[in-house]
């Protein structure tokens, strides 16, 4: 893996060299859907090589309390994310993404499939790819949100970045003022760790310490997902999407150990520009899990999860030799619920819930950079609803395609 | 270079909104509960290395989540010791121990058939513990962690003086000890008391418990199904497997529990405290200990008010469920501390389970509920006038 990684940086290294004055900044997001995401990126192209390479960079900094204790300020590398993407011939494509996080904590291949275009309406992608559930987990890049933080909706309930090895469609349709598309996947899928974590919830994220997800599947039954999404040139877009499998090993070796369990996913996200320039986006998902009643009541079977981000363009001009700065006031609010269940015991609703709001102002030197300056505040009670925990402090980071 | 034509009434809003974040920095971070307010944190006076100590036993003790990798269950009751005392206070319905299989003094005879506590849950592909047909039982809220290492400390000299069983004074009060075997690994205090080769318990519903080594090692085992050096037989299989977890964590823990603070005694209401006096509350519920000496420092010869005697009491048939441990009959129970009582809604959802299983949904409630040695008290306490009852019962809310 290692010498893997060293030989995709000398590749990186050996393009950024020769590259020469051949960047191509083709910044489209305004007019894509979600699903283009990975491709409605900066690219630079060498020379007249049908290699083209890119790339972004998030850091930060942090001071948080929570009720009345910090740890001081932290900088974080949060990520180093390298794309590499070929024309390999007419109509075949390949992109790849590969994800430093916190440093070298993390390494971890995103994205890495081969397109092939046999009609608009019909693609064939294959590697391993994004599941297109709600907005984020395809459209994630740094610098293309004003918040430091990513929604914990789609961090700790869905499990964004979630990546894995898989076939599948995708298509789009357009008519004069709509774009029509599909996506539907089979992939590697969802293990035991759900319900079983260290995390004491219902917690999808905990699959992705399955490193031989990548190698073969937990239990043999593909995972899929789907999404239909529409957008409407003038009014926005919105997506529905679901995904869904068996996520325990009821057998081994033909013997079995239990009944088959399913984890479902749905999600709707959106995001629209007002008249007043005001960008909105969001998603809203449900995460059902087919968890044994005689387990513990600790991992719910149903979550719920929101965020909505409002960014409001506040002025843009010449700032310090930036021909099109612009300044945003950004607010997000955000809610999961990780676990909708009720206690058997009392009647009572169980609570495993965090609220949490998020202004702040960035900064846009351009489309693809941001300096971005957040106030978080979130309130998280535990599973029985006792008084919540408070957590409040700053934020101040820069993210940058390259 | 900044073009200051173009800077409209927004970025200067933009800065402004800046300006009031850094200057509003006190109120936008959420500031420490106050003291009198948590029941967790460490005793004053830790030193440096104890300090040290008490943290890794508090992250053992409240992050540490067992999963069936790291040894949970097979069956078990809880996923962690957090999950039982949030916040190390009183517990709540959803983890309530069940035990069965022990009607008298005269041992538990369901020990063969998963006796004494009852798993009744289960990791997946497996299925958990049913209570055997004959078997009485009883359940049982977990108590608050708070003030343990104090109570701990208490000289059985102490508990002894107040040991009445045929109610010699005649004051209507005939509380015992709990006389237990104890287990190998358990080492006698330098200082304790044997009665017949037996010792005094004083940890547990029916004080069936010595010290807190013992409750941790038997808490980690019957809980959460995790084996140890102390107790090494599986719940599931009754073999003796290779143990879950270390002595050193468990040391650790065992020293969270010794020197986490007593509660700290809020405003109360004077006539109240009287009250507690003149209703003859404070017969069972002793206001004042002293600890004796402890390597511990902040622990060792201080002037504790836990308002418990340690001691076993026979509650009457209302609340007898026809289970027992050790030496106490079915209808006996030791006096619970009520230390730290008017926080345990905090620990409970926002609501109070009170008595052994959580029965008594507010103060009053639970006190109703006495009966046996408990019964005249509760006859005066129903006496007094509602002002009466609301400043007793606010009294005991400040402990």
């Amino acid at each position: 893996m290692r010498n893997i990684l060293y030989s995709y940086l000398l590749a990186f290294t050996t393009v950024i060299c020769f590259a020469q004055e051949t960047q191509t900044e083709t910044d489209t997001t305004q007019l894509q859907m979600n699903m283009d995401a990975v491709y409605a990126r900066p690219f630079m192209q060498v020379g007249k090589t049908p290699v083209a390479v890119g790339g972004y960079v998030e850091a930060n900094t942090q001071y948080f309390v929570t009720d009345g204790i910090t740890e001081g300020f932290s900088f974080q590398m949060r990520r180093l994310t390298v794309f590499v993407s070929s024309t390999i011939s007419k109509n075949v494509k390949f992109l790849s993404e590969i994800e430093f996080e916190d440093g070298t904590k993390e390494i971890n291949i995103e994205f890495a499939a081969i397109d092939f275009e046999f009609d608009p309406l019909f693609n064939l992608r294959g590697g391993v790819i994004m599941n297109p559930i709600g907005a984020f987990n395809q459209n994630h890049d740094g610098p293309k949100w004003e918040f430091i933080d990513r929604p914990i909706m789609a961090t700790q309930m869905l499990p964004a970045t979630w990546s894995n090895v898989g076939f599948g469609f995708h298509g789009k349709k357009y008519t004069r003022n709509m774009v029509w598309a599909y996506e539907t996947y089979l992939t590697n899928g969802f293990d035991d760790r759900i319900i079983a974590n260290t995390e004491n919830k219902t917690f999808l994220p905990a699959t992705k310490l399955n490193r031989d997800r990548f190698e073969e599947s937990n239990n043999g039954i593909p995972l899929l997902t789907s999404k239909i999404a529409v957008r409407h040139r003038k009014i926005g877009e919105i997506g529905v999407s679901h995904m869904g499998g068996v996520y325990n090993k009821f057998q081994v070796d033909g013997t079995p150990l239990d009944k088959r369990r399913r984890v479902d996913v749905w999600a709707v996200d959106f995001n629209s520009t007002l008249p007043t320039k005001t960008y909105l986006a969001g998603e809203i998902a449900f995460v059902n899990v087919d968890v044994p009643e005689t387990y513990t009541q600790q991992f719910g079977t149903s979550q719920l999860g929101a965020y909505l981000d409002v960014v409001q363009p506040v002025w843009s001009g010449l700032l310090f030799g930036w021909d099109n700065a612009l300044f945003n006031a950004v607010i997000r609010a955000e809610y999961v619920d990780w676990n909708q269940d009720s206690f058997i015991e009392t009647g009572d609703a169980i609570a495993d819930d965090i609220i949490a709001i998020v202004p702040g102002i960035s900064l846009r030197p351009s489309n693809q950079t941001v300096i971005r300056f957040n106030y978080r505040f979130h309130s998280q009670k535990d599973l029985l609803g006792n008084p919540p925990v408070k957590t409040g402090g700053f934020q101040f980071g820069i993210s940058s395609y390259f | 270079m900044v073009d200051f034509k173009t800077l409209s009434f927004w970025s200067i809003c933009a800065f402004g909104l800046i300006c009031s974040f850094l200057m509003g920095c006190h109120d936008l971070l959420p500031s420490a509960p106050l003291e009198e307010d948590l029941l967790d944190g460490p005793v004053e006076g830790l030193t440096p290395d104890q300090s040290a100590l008490f943290i890794a036993g508090d992250i053992a003790f409240n992050d540490e989540v067992f999963i069936p990798e790291s040894g949970l269950g097979p069956i078990f009751v809880a996923t962690s010791c957090g999950s039982c005392h949030a916040g190390d206070g009183k517990g709540h319905p959803f983890t309530t121990l069940t035990r069965f299989g022990q009607p008298d003094a005269g041992g538990n005879k369901f020990l063969n058939q998963g006796g004494p506590q009852l798993q009744h849950r289960a990791i997946p592909g497996y299925r958990p513990e049913a209570i055997p047909a004959g078997a009485t039982f009883t359940k049982l809220l977990p108590p608050a962690n708070t003030g343990l290492g104090f109570i701990e400390l208490i000289p059985d000299s102490d508990i002894l003086a107040r040991h009445d069983p045929t109610d010699v004074d005649g004051d209507g009060i005939s509380g015992r000890v709990n006389l237990i075997d104890l287990p190998d690994y358990v080492t006698p205090h330098a200082e304790a008391i044997t009665m017949g080769g037996k010792y005094i318990g004083r940890f547990g519903k029916k004080a069936a418990v010595y010290n807190l080594l013992q409750q941790t090692a038997n808490a980690y085992n019957q809980d959460i199904g995790i084996t140890s050096t102390f107790e090494p037989i599986d719940t599931y299989s009754g073999l003796v497997i290779d143990p879950e977890i270390s002595d050193k964590t468990i040391n650790e823990v065992v020293f969270y529990l010794q020197t986490l603070k007593a509660p700290v005694p809020r405003a109360g209401i004077i006539e109240g405290k009287k009250l507690m006096e003149t209703t003859g509350c404070t017969k069972c519920h002793v206001p004042q200990f002293q600890t004796t000496f402890s390597s511990v420092a902040a622990l060792s010869h201080q002037i504790i008010y836990p308002y418990t005697d340690l001691l076993l009491h026979d509650m009457g048939p209302e609340l007898d469920d026809g289970y027992t441990e050790g030496s106490a009959l079915t209808s006996e129970w030791r006096t619970p501390p009520l230390w730290g009582l008017g926080l345990s809604k905090n620990s409970q959802g926002g609501k109070y389970f009170l008595m052994h299983d959580g029965r008594a949904k507010s103060i009053e409630e639970a006190i109703l509920l006495h009966g046996g040695e408990g019964q005249s008290s509760k006859a005066t306490f129903e006496a007094l006038s509602a002002e009466e009852k609301k400043q007793l019962i606010q009294f005991l809310e400040s402990l």
